[in-house]
């Protein structure tokens, strides 16, 4: 047993913060934010730093990566509120990678770790607010169970900005061309867990944030003459808000270590669902502490304590909020 | 990371497991799941069945009877010690008293008392809180003069736990009563409570148990080999102390047990969600402080370094749900019963909410990460 990234983990998600801090300022993703939503050129470095390839099995151009192995990349995403659509991606990749077939294989997951492709994933028959269809290339949907592979730009309805500026579009079948794609709901529910464990990671990441900018206007920001950070009254809180902060990354260890290491899904299930209760509490508590400390600022668009708000209320309900895990825990 | 046991974990625990079930003893562990009162001579039998196997201070230096366990192996002993359900041991001698005289004492301090305390032919207690000083610790009054080879010892000490058992007290006492620098002025000294001078006398807390006391010192002859560390240097040493204590308030394998022991006996009511989902965000909690605690263990194996101040969050979260369990089998237990077994979880209740108010009150713990880790 052991509690911390390898070097190679610590390495990489130490490069990912260094580009992300000179490349994907708040400014930077402002103006990918008013443009199309994703940038072409980060997607690229992403690649070159091997990030679309990471998870995937070597004979397929990927690394091989684990869970773990991604975990550090996650929070730094979270950190720096990236909206790229990595985690559809990643997603989808899995399921081609455990139930597709060689040909599939061969043609998806190079072309996705070389950063060629885009991938999306609907979780459900309905369609609805598929999370990076509308720059995705190919999209995994559900048919009463199973799996199909469609063109995404075949299938693609309307496109939006969900609450915290990600892509997400609704799709229709109407008869597109499909491709079946083995796995069925097993593989769904997995990649679900899969794609969960990462939204925990992701989370923990923003809330770091939070935490650290909120201790940071503590310190500086004066009234009554004094820094409000030396009021008992926002100390406490503000404690409270890094308990919760630890107490969730220790869930999201729990989490993104189950998916790689557990060969029962009803003990990996148990375990995601209880890192997602805990994720989405303290997601919640974590923001709005964060938002009511900045007092009028934390309200403020200019702030990205308000966009690491708006990211946290979306990551706290992704793949089921707090209330969806407890039924799911309490039934597994 | 990895959050699995390895093999080689796994084995070790089984050996504890299977020493443990051979050799707890059931008259012991059946008081301890039916709630009773645990006499001291229950307390010193189960302490002296772990000395002589070798395992009652696995955190101490080899040469004092460590059993030189990393720390992985060291929680999973005391997890198991919390489900296998056995009496605790208490802090006092072997988890406070111990690592300060390791730390701070003579040799001969440590050849007098380590071993003593290591077979439970001493019975310790702390002497920290008046009734003036509480959460203002550094304020505290009990004046200790030096009289050639002597302290002359005069104050009152209060809240202490298990006086009524001790054959010895550690205590923080002034020294220095010019009054400058308050915190310089206080030394560290070991006395005797069979020294003349010294009264005891029982606090009944509401549970209506007699755990707690009021120790009194009038004009007590305290040789001055008895102080630990230099004169004025005790709140150094008390501050070394709560680091060790507030790493071991967060008792997570006793929280375990009574996690698992409330399933067990709410199974009635889990159709009732709002009782299911309460359990299980305390169940979540207890998960995530578990792996928090085992990061704080991992990071100081690591960095060998001793814990920093935001292990007060330990305390805070440990404690939470130590009440947050009490709750529960209230709630569980079933209001119209009048058996033993109901009214000791009520008065378990009663009882539990010490643990936010001792050794440092939570809010306490909140201001040292706040001024410590945060800065502010």
């Amino acid at each position: 047993m052991n509690f911390d990234y390898n070097e190679e983990q610590q390495l990489l998600a130490d490069s990912v913060r260094r580009f992300l801090q000179s490349k994907y300022q708040f400014e930077d993703r402002k103006r990918i934010i008013a443009g199309d939503g994703w940038s072409p050129q980060v997607w690229a470095t992403f690649a070159e730093m091997g990030l679309t390839g990471l998870p995937l099995p070597a004979e397929h151009g990927g690394f091989g990566g684990g869970t773990v192995d991604l975990m550090g990349v996650m929070e730094a995403f979270g950190e720096a509120l990236v909206v790229e659509p990595y985690l559809p991606t990643l997603m989808a990749a899995r399921l081609v990678a455990r139930g597709g077939s060689d040909a599939q294989k061969q043609a998806i997951l190079p072309a996705v770790a070389e950063g060629r492709l885009k991938l999306a994933v609907a979780l459900d028959d309905t369609g609805r607010a598929v999370l990076g269809l509308p720059v995705a290339d190919k999209v995994v949907v559900t048919k009463a169970g199973s799996l199909l592979l469609v063109d995404a730009k075949k299938v693609a309805l309307r496109s939006f900005r969900t609450l915290d500026n990600m892509l997400a579009g609704d799709l229709a079948l109407a008869g597109a061309p499909a491709e079946p794609l083995g796995g069925g709901r097993e593989a769904l529910e997995e990649a679900v867990d899969f794609a969960a464990a990462l939204v925990c990671a992701e989370a923990v990441g923003a809330m770091k944030f939070a935490c650290d900018t909120t201790l940071e206007y503590l310190k500086t920001r004066k009234q009554f003459g004094v820094p409000i950070g030396t009021f008992q009254a926002l100390q406490h809180r503000i404690v409270e808000m890094y308990i919760s902060y630890e107490q969730a990354k220790s869930m999201a260890c729990l989490a993104c270590s189950k998916i790689d290491s557990s060969e029962d899904p009803l003990d990996r299930a148990r375990s995601v669902s209880m890192a997602k209760i805990k994720i989405a509490d303290s997601a919640r508590h974590v923001s709005q502490e964060a938002v009511q400390l900045h007092g009028g600022m934390g309200m403020s668009e200019e702030l990205k304590v308000s966009h690491a708000f708006r990211r946290l209320t979306v990551l706290a309900a992704q793949f089921g909020d707090a209330d969806y895990h407890l039924a799911r825990f309490a039934s597994l | 990371m990895d959050l699995n046991y390895s093999s080689e974990e796994l084995a070790f625990r089984d050996e504890v497991r299977s020493w443990l079930e051979e050799n707890l003893p059931v008259e012991l562990s059946k008081k301890v799941a039916d709630y009773e009162h645990l006499s001291k001579d229950d307390l010193l039998r189960w302490h002296k069945i772990l000395a002589k196997k070798g395992w009652v201070a696995p955190a101490w230096p080899k040469e004092w009877g460590g059993t030189g366990w990393n720390v992985v192996q060291r929680y999973l002993f005391e997890e198991e010690l919390g489900y296998a359900g056995s009496p605790p041991l208490i802090p006092f001698g072997l988890s406070m008293c111990a690592p300060v005289l390791l730390r701070f004492g003579s040799d001969a301090q440590k050849q007098r008392f380590l071993p003593r305390i290591y077979q439970g032919e001493d019975f310790w207690c702390q002497g920290y809180s008046e009734p003036g000083s509480g959460s203002d610790l550094a304020s505290l009054k009990t004046k200790a003069v030096r009289n050639g080879d002597h302290y002359v010892v005069n104050g009152q000490k209060i809240w202490t736990t298990l006086a009524h058992y001790a054959d010895w007290i550690f205590c923080l006492v002034r020294t220095d009563q010019s009054g400058e620098k308050r915190q310089e002025g206080i030394s560290f000294l070991l006395m005797d409570m069979k020294t003349p001078g010294i009264t005891v006398r029982p606090l009944i807390l509401m549970d209506g148990a007699h755990e707690v006391n009021e120790v009194f010192f009038d004009d007590v002859k305290v040789p001055v080999e008895n102080l630990v560390h230099d004169e004025g240097k005790g709140w150094t040493v008390a501050k070394y102390l709560l680091g060790h204590e507030r790493m071991n308030t967060g008792r997570i394998g006793e929280s375990k047990r009574q996690l698992a022991k409330l399933k067990e006996f709410s199974a009635a009511k889990m159709g009732d969600f709002r009782f299911r989902d309460r359990l299980t965000r305390l169940e979540v909690e207890l998960q995530a402080l578990e792996i928090t605690n085992l990061r704080f263990l991992d990071r100081m194996r690591r960095t060998g370094q001793p814990p920093g101040a935001d292990v007060s969050m330990l305390k805070i979260r440990g404690t939470e749900i130590q009440q947050g369990l009490t709750e529960l089998m209230m709630q569980a237990a079933d209001p119209a019963a009048h058996d033993e077994f109901s009214s000791a979880i009520r008065k378990k209740y009663l009882s539990t909410r010490k643990t936010t108010i001792y050794a440092g009150s939570n809010e306490i713990q909140r201001n040292i990460i706040a001024k410590m880790t945060l800065g502010l």
